[in-house]
């Protein structure tokens, strides 16, 4: 999930023509050797433009996807589920706190991120843009949501930043339990009453495709990741993520007796790929030009959000000041 | 009435502040005031939730009619819920949710250090686990309460009316009734009133540093303990338990 920014161009690549080739080279050299590049270490201004791209992007998303969650959770079912469901969300807002550190360390503030995506110049993940309308829509996101993002983090955690691939560690642990207790919610609701079953079909008619988009355009129509794979940034190709979860998925929701809504769908006995009908990209377009279902009330939610918020950040500015006031007082008259 | 029951009844008022609490705290997520504080209240949500299913699984084992911690908590009405109006005040500002947390927490914290000594074995083991939760409560609740009321002039302003708002429901925690008193005589319970003038001490200690006022005398809100509710509460509950009410017998 969130990599939807290696898919992007680069807007001001205009800079890096300037860039000392033996410093270049040098860099180049580190990353095919497989070393990691820290915070301190040179980099070439576009490495460095992509991944504050890249990261806070996955730190918006993280942040942005509380919401379809948050959506269920005073409604959540049971103790235990609502339990989950919290500590799940809960776990969103670390992800993006990690994110959000790990991109201030190629020199963006956290504040400027967040006015960037409160302003609308950030993206962050399309897939948060449907909206949650039943419950099993929380077993949905889980198996598909996070397990489309599991697909695309785990190479992560080998990506040639060290900050990143580090955060991505932590992050794709708590993912991988995520998922699980999505496929749990899932199964609960497929062998449930013939309410609960239509709930979970529901919730898969509408979560599968968005969640096949979240690995991007396909490879022919992707010309901008060729500089992240040499960058060691991405590993895999999106149609190559987007066969495999493919392939990891279809026999799971044949475990759960659920049909995915693709007529076209087929098992290529070569290949040994389940191979996905036509994707309707006009719809993934729409979604990132902001007329998803929901693009308006996730960012608005988001801006409402912080700006209530605001008289707190100033009281607890204001407290922290007289504080150290009251304290250079104290060591003065002593 | 029998130690039973009251033992029933007793552990049902303590499922039910930590369940509305808990769901309160829900309300918030995703609208802090800041990421870090969202999941400051998400650990408050999950400690209380985490109470409420420890106090609601001991009152199904105590009934032994093959109830659930999910029956009792989605399938009683408003009138059957025994929780403190306090809790289910809306959470309003940032103010008013952090204050009504110092104020309840400030309560919670030596009733569970007193109840972690409790004859009923059970009650005592969840009590001594929700001792260590409470204190972080009161920690993180009276340092807000103190930044915001020594912070800016609104930020004062909005703390002086969130006392207004929820003094009148601070009364109720001290009450006793039938309940409490015979399981106060067994020893298994807590004798609210003595409780009293720590709670007041460490609400006055918080209230000094923050610059906040306590109001003089005010005519104190009764209640919840016997079922009679705020409006709030069935609100509350309509969405909470909408899944179980509108399909039942299903398993989620």
């Amino acid at each position: 999930m969130y990599t939807q920014a290696l898919n992007d161009k680069d807007p001001s690549p205009a800079e890096d023509t300037i860039e000392d080739p033996v410093l270049a080279e040098r860099f180049q050299s580190r990353i095919d050797q497989e070393l990691r590049i820290e915070a301190n270490d040179w980099m070439p201004a576009a490495y460095r433009r992509t991944l504050q791209r890249q990261i806070a992007q996955h730190a918006h998303s993280e942040v942005i996807g509380m919401q379809p969650e948050g959506n269920w959770l005073t409604r959540a079912p049971t103790l235990k589920r609502k339990a989950i469901l919290l500590a799940k969300i809960q776990d969103e807002a670390g992800h993006g706190l990690y994110l959000y550190s790990a991109a201030e360390t190629l020199g963006i503030s956290r504040e400027e991120m967040e006015s960037q995506l409160l302003t609308g110049k950030a993206r962050y993940s399309s897939i948060f843009n449907y909206p949650t309308l039943n419950w099993a829509d929380m077993g949905a996101i889980g198996w598909l949501v996070d397990g489309a993002a599991i697909m695309n983090q785990v190479p992560l955690c080998r990506c040639s930043y060290g900050p990143y691939a580090r955060a991505m560690v932590r992050v794709c642990k708590e993912e991988s339990f995520h998922q699980r207790q999505g496929y749990d919610i899932m199964t609960q609701m497929a062998k449930g009453t013939a309410a609960q079953k239509a709930m979970a079909q529901d919730a898969l008619n509408r979560t599968w495709w968005p969640s096949i988009m979240m690995f991007g355009p396909h490879d022919s129509d992707s010309s901008h990741s060729e500089q992240s794979m040499a960058w060691k940034i991405k590993r895999f190709s999106n149609d190559d993520l987007r066969q495999k979860f493919i392939n990891a998925t279809v026999p799971q929701a044949e475990y759960l007796g659920l049909t995915i809504p693709d007529p076209d769908l087929k098992f290529n006995e070569e290949t040994g790929n389940w191979e996905s009908g036509p994707i309707d990209w006009d719809e993934f377009k729409q979604v990132l030009a902001g007329n998803g279902p929901c693009n308006h009330l996730r960012l608005s939610t988001r801006q409402r959000a912080v700006a209530e918020g605001e008289w707190v950040r100033e009281a607890a500015a204001a407290h922290a000041a007289k504080q150290s006031a009251r304290a250079t007082n104290k060591e003065e008259a002593a | 009435m029998s130690v039973q029951q009251a033992l029933i009844d007793y552990s049902l008022r303590l499922a039910d502040n930590a369940n509305v609490l808990g769901h309160r705290f829900c309300e918030w997520s995703g609208k802090g005031p800041m990421l870090e504080e969202d999941l400051a209240l998400s650990n408050l949500g999950l400690d209380l939730l985490g109470q409420a299913r420890s106090f609601y699984s001991y009152a199904a084992e105590l009934k032994g009619d093959g109830c659930t911690e999910d029956d009792l908590a989605f399938l009683r009405d408003a009138n059957e819920y025994k929780n403190l109006l306090l809790v289910e005040m809306p959470n309003g500002d940032f103010a008013v949710t952090m204050l009504r947390h110092l104020l309840f927490s400030a309560y919670y914290l030596p009733f569970f250090v007193a109840l972690s000594q409790s004859n009923d074995k059970t009650l005592a083991a969840i009590a001594a686990k929700a001792e260590r939760e409470m204190a972080y409560h009161l920690r993180h609740s009276a340092e807000w309460v103190i930044r915001l009321g020594d912070g800016t002039e609104d930020s004062l302003k909005r703390m002086q009316d969130a006392i207004m708002v929820l003094w009148p429901y601070t009364g109720e925690m001290f009450e006793s009734d039938e309940i409490d008193q015979q399981l106060v005589d067994a020893g298994v319970a807590i004798d609210p009133e003595s409780l009293r003038e720590q709670w007041h001490a460490t609400i006055n200690e918080v209230f000094q540093r923050a610059g906040l006022v306590e109001p003089e005398s005010v005519w104190m809100q009764t209640g919840g303990r016997t079922g009679v509710h705020t409006e709030h509460l069935g609100f509350m509950l309509a969405e909470m338990q909408f899944l179980q009410r509108s399909y039942p017998g299903a398993e989620w």
